[in-house]
Order: C-alpha cells, then structure tokens, then sequence
C-alpha cells in the first residue's frame, strides 16, 4: 500500500509540475492551493467550479455577439473577453489568460477574423485545461483512498 | 464584595491574524476602597467585500477567513450603499470592486464618504485600467488601490497597518 501511495504521489508531483511547465496555470493557481485547508478541502475545487461556469457563459456571449456578422458589437466582444481574462487571472489559468489578451486587441482593431480565431482557441484552451484538471484531481482522490496524503508541491 | 487586585493588560501585536483585544479599565474610589472593573473585547476584523463577480467574491472571503477575519458581501455598489443606509454598519474594511453594474465602485465610494463611512476602502483594479482611471477611483474616497489577483500577501500589509491604527 506504501508503495502505490508513493507510486501516485509521485505521478501527482510530476503532472502538477508539468501543467505549471507547460503554461497552462501559474502562480495564481499556488495561491488559491495555500487558501484550501482541511476545514475548506473542496475550495479549489468549488472556484475552478465557478470558473468553468464562466467560460462557458462568456464564450456563448462572444460567439452570440460575433454571429452578427455585419454589425458585430466589437465593445460588447470586448467586455466579455474583459471578463474572462479576469476570471481566468484569478484562477491562475495563464493559456486562457495570454489568449484573452491577444484577444481583446482584436475586438480593439475590430477585425472580425481575428476574433473568430481567437473564439476557437479560448474554446479548445478552456477545455483542454478542464481536462487537465480533472485527472489532477483523479490522481489526488486515488492518493486519498489509497490512505495516503495529497503532497504540496513545490513548483520553483 | 469589593476586591482589590492588581490587574496587567498586555498587548500584543499579532501577525496574519485578526484579532483585536481592547481593554478598559473603569475605576471607581468610594473612600479608601476601590473597585475595579475590567471590560475586554475582542474584535475580529470585519470586512464588507463589494464585487459582481461570484468568483472574487468567493475567492476573497476566503482570503479574508484565512487571516483571521469575517466577512460580508455585497453583488454591486448599490447593495453597498443599503448595507450602510442605517447608519449601523461598522466595517473594519470594505474591498471595492471598481466595475460593477448598478453602481460601479467609483460612484459608491464617493456615496460612502459623503454618507461619513470612515471604514478604510480598498479599491480593486484590474491591471488593464488605465492611471487615469485609477486616480479618479483614488480621488473618490479610496485609502488604497490594489490590483487583481488579490492574494494574502497584498492585503495582510493593509490589514497590519489597520491593526496599529
């Protein structure tokens, strides 16, 4: 039993590390870990809740707001990217965050081609972060019900 | 029964925690007898968090709850501005989201001030806010600004000079 636990703790260690390594989450995600305790174990969890929940309502604002071809409310695109680069900076989600960036330029130059570009990639960005941190959060429940402790990581 | 006794009160300054302990010693002499009375209060940090969006709002009090203190909310300004209308509600704190609909952060801390609230107000910005718009946010009543992400370690220096005030 020692062995699995040690075994997945340090499968967690190295996926964690990874996600940090490859841009998908930065500092801000280390902060929002140190917030959750054993009286609040769900924290992270709940706030990565309501971030998801965020992208998706704010991405059906931008597609809805880009579908008007034509006559397409570059402010209103802009608000909602706005939006979503906060969300995204709160939660430490730094691919979504850069994109939104890139992003925001474009409903500020008003180039309709650009937006949709960056719409599909926040899009795939978003997911594949989501999915990212499901197994995350796989790997740490395998930890626990194999009797073991989630370990900190430590990412410098 | 009146007692004499000697009595020490002994402050401490304490560090990512919110609690205030005050003392007050009320002394009444009838002759050579004195009584003595000691009352101690001990105040958590009280803080109202102003922001639209659940996720800051969550993230926040959580902040808050970390370092010691308790916490209220308010969706937008305008809730922050009924919470005060009695004139009963007494913040040690108020972070103040600065785009909210209803009444953004600018237009309720001008409210605030006028209405006499002398709570320390924190206004929080987002880093794509031009000077400008963080000085007009300044200028309506603010003590500090602080930028979003809000961490421990960006409010715990605010909260410590609260607690030496």
């Amino acid at each position: 039993m020692d062995a699995l636990v040690a075994q997945l703790q340090m499968q967690f260690r190295d996926y964690t590390i990874s996600l940090y390594q490859q841009g998908f989450l930065d500092d801000q995600f280390t902060e929002l870990k140190k917030l959750q305790d054993d009286a609040s174990p769900d924290f992270v969890a709940e706030v990565l809740s309501l971030f998801f929940e965020d992208c998706v309502k704010l991405i059906g604002n931008m597609a809805r707001a880009l579908d008007q071809k034509g006559t397409v409310d570059f402010n209103q695109v802009g608000a909602s990217v706005h939006q979503l680069k906060g969300s995204s900076s709160s939660v430490g989600a730094k691919r979504v965050k850069g994109l939104c960036v890139s992003f925001k330029e474009f409903c500020e130059a008003k180039n309709y081609e650009g937006c949709v570009r960056c719409l599909q990639q926040v899009d795939i960005e978003y997911k594949t972060l989501q999915t990212k941190l499901q197994d995350m959060f796989n790997l740490e429940k395998q930890i626990i019900e194999a009797g073991g402790r989630v370990p900190q990581v430590d990412i410098n | 029964v009146y007692v004499r006794r000697t009595q020490f009160t002994i402050f401490f300054r304490i560090q990512n925690h919110c609690l205030k302990t005050k003392s007050k010693m009320a002394t009444k002499s009838t002759g050579d007898i004195e009584k003595t009375k000691s009352i101690e209060m001990k105040k958590k940090l009280n803080v109202l968090i102003v922001d639209d969006d659940p996720l800051n709002l969550k993230i926040h009090e959580r902040i808050i709850k970390t370092i010691g203190g308790i916490s209220q909310m308010a969706k937008n300004g305008e809730e922050a501005v009924i919470i005060h209308r009695d004139g009963r509600a007494s913040f040690d704190l108020i972070l103040m989201d600065k785009e909210m609909p209803e009444r953004d952060g600018v237009s309720t801390t001008k409210k605030l001030r006028e209405m006499k609230v002398t709570s320390m107000i924190v206004g929080v910005t987002s880093l794509a806010d031009r000077e400008e718009e963080r000085r007009a946010f300044m200028e309506a009543g603010l003590n500090h600004c602080l930028a979003k992400p809000l961490t421990k370690e960006k409010i715990l220096p605010l909260i410590n000079h609260l607690m030496d005030a």
